[in-house]
């Protein structure tokens, strides 16, 4: 059977990704290769910290916060 | 926040934010409770949060904004403006003001940059700088605000090292001076803020902001300085906050910058012959643009 995975949507560029969970927040952004320093994890409409746990029910957006100036 | 070792919950990180902007404006002496702020707006995460603050604060700010006719990129950019007016800024009488490049000039960016052979990035630039200095001046503002932050503002001192473009050193200060008739005082109240932080600020107050990137900005120099400060952020954090602060205590301490930029520009510009707006040729750089896009038409 397979299980159900976190649906992460990542912006600029725009990726649809599902990975397993549970996993922390720092661990995601590290596995999908991201700085810390340039994106915001966002569940739902609330903004989560680097040590917060994401479970499979979850979506996530991972929000590129760099612009062009 | 790594750069400052430390976590806060929303109240406390609001605080945080606020306190930052009210130092900013303190410490260059930015502008006064009474004066008429006029803020550059592009449906982003810093001019929007930079408009919100502002009107918070209790400050008189109205915006601009500029219309480049960008495809859907624009129209969701100006809708997101629309949106933040209706929905926050009316409620404190402020007022928002549109320049359509496409109505007023007869082309949109895209079509301006192909007509007189230039990167697009530049010609948005130029058109910007002009539009927004003109705004403020006819329209009476004692100051010009814009949403750069310390990314952009680290990003671009690097920017300006790399290159040796010392010029350009001189006038890297969050505040420039109206230093002579037609030309808007220009200010930069998020300096001590990273986008990281900005946008946290957004989401955290429903600022309802473009996150699309916009199309013309791909491959973008100072997007790669970022990507480049943001990796040794992470392996040194408070990087960025150290090179341009420390920066910024330099060139103070060197010089009494606003004195200096002050006088420098009275002594190297006059007005433009064809729109009276400050230049050092006899033509600003935005009319030679558009004498040479309507030769082309």
């Amino acid at each position: 059977m397979i299980r159900p995975a976190m649906k992460i949507i990542v912006t600029n560029p725009r990726q649809e990704l599902e990975i397993q969970g549970p996993t922390r927040v720092h661990q995601l952004l590290q596995q999908l290769d991201l700085t810390p320093e340039a994106y915001l994890v966002i569940r739902g409409d609330e903004l989560v910290t680097e040590d917060t746990v994401l479970q499979d029910s979850d979506s996530i957006e991972i929000r590129s916060v760099i612009s062009g100036g | 926040m790594p750069r400052h070792n430390t976590s806060l919950c929303k109240d406390c990180f609001t605080e945080f934010v606020h306190t930052q902007v009210r130092r900013a404006i303190k410490s260059h002496r930015m502008f006064a409770p009474d004066d008429r702020i006029l803020v550059a707006v592009s449906g982003g995460k810093d001019s929007l949060t930079l408009w919100g603050i502002l009107l918070k604060l209790g400050y008189r700010a109205d915006a601009l904004y500029v219309d480049l006719g960008i495809g859907d990129y624009s129209l969701r950019s100006k809708q997101k403006v629309q949106r933040f007016t209706d929905t926050v800024a009316a409620a404190y009488q402020s007022k928002l003001h549109v320049h359509t490049v496409e109505q007023e000039q007869g082309a949109g960016i895209r079509e301006l940059a192909t007509l007189v052979h230039r990167p697009t990035c530049s010609t948005c630039g130029t058109m910007k700088r002009y539009q927004f200095n003109r705004v403020a001046v006819e329209q009476d503002y004692d100051v010009m605000a814009t949403g750069h932050n310390l990314d952009d503002e680290a990003a671009r001192l690097l920017g300006n090292v790399l290159h040796w473009q010392t010029d350009y050193l001189d006038k890297q200060t969050p505040s420039l001076p109206a230093s002579l008739g037609g030309f808007a005082k220009k200010v930069k109240p998020l300096y001590r803020l990273t986008e990281r932080e900005i946008a946290a600020y957004a989401v955290i107050h429903h600022i309802d902001y473009i996150v699309e990137e916009c199309p013309m900005a791909k491959g973008s120099k100072l997007l790669a300085y970022k990507h480049a400060l943001n990796r040794l952020e992470a392996d040194s954090p408070g990087t960025k906050h150290t090179f341009y602060l420390n920066f910024l205590d330099r060139q103070a301490k060197q010089q009494e910058t606003a004195g200096n930029i002050a006088e420098q520009d009275r002594q190297r510009l006059h007005p433009c012959t064809t729109c009276g707006q400050p230049t050092s040729a006899n033509v600003c750089s935005y009319c030679q643009m558009m004498a040479k896009a309507k030769a082309h038409v």
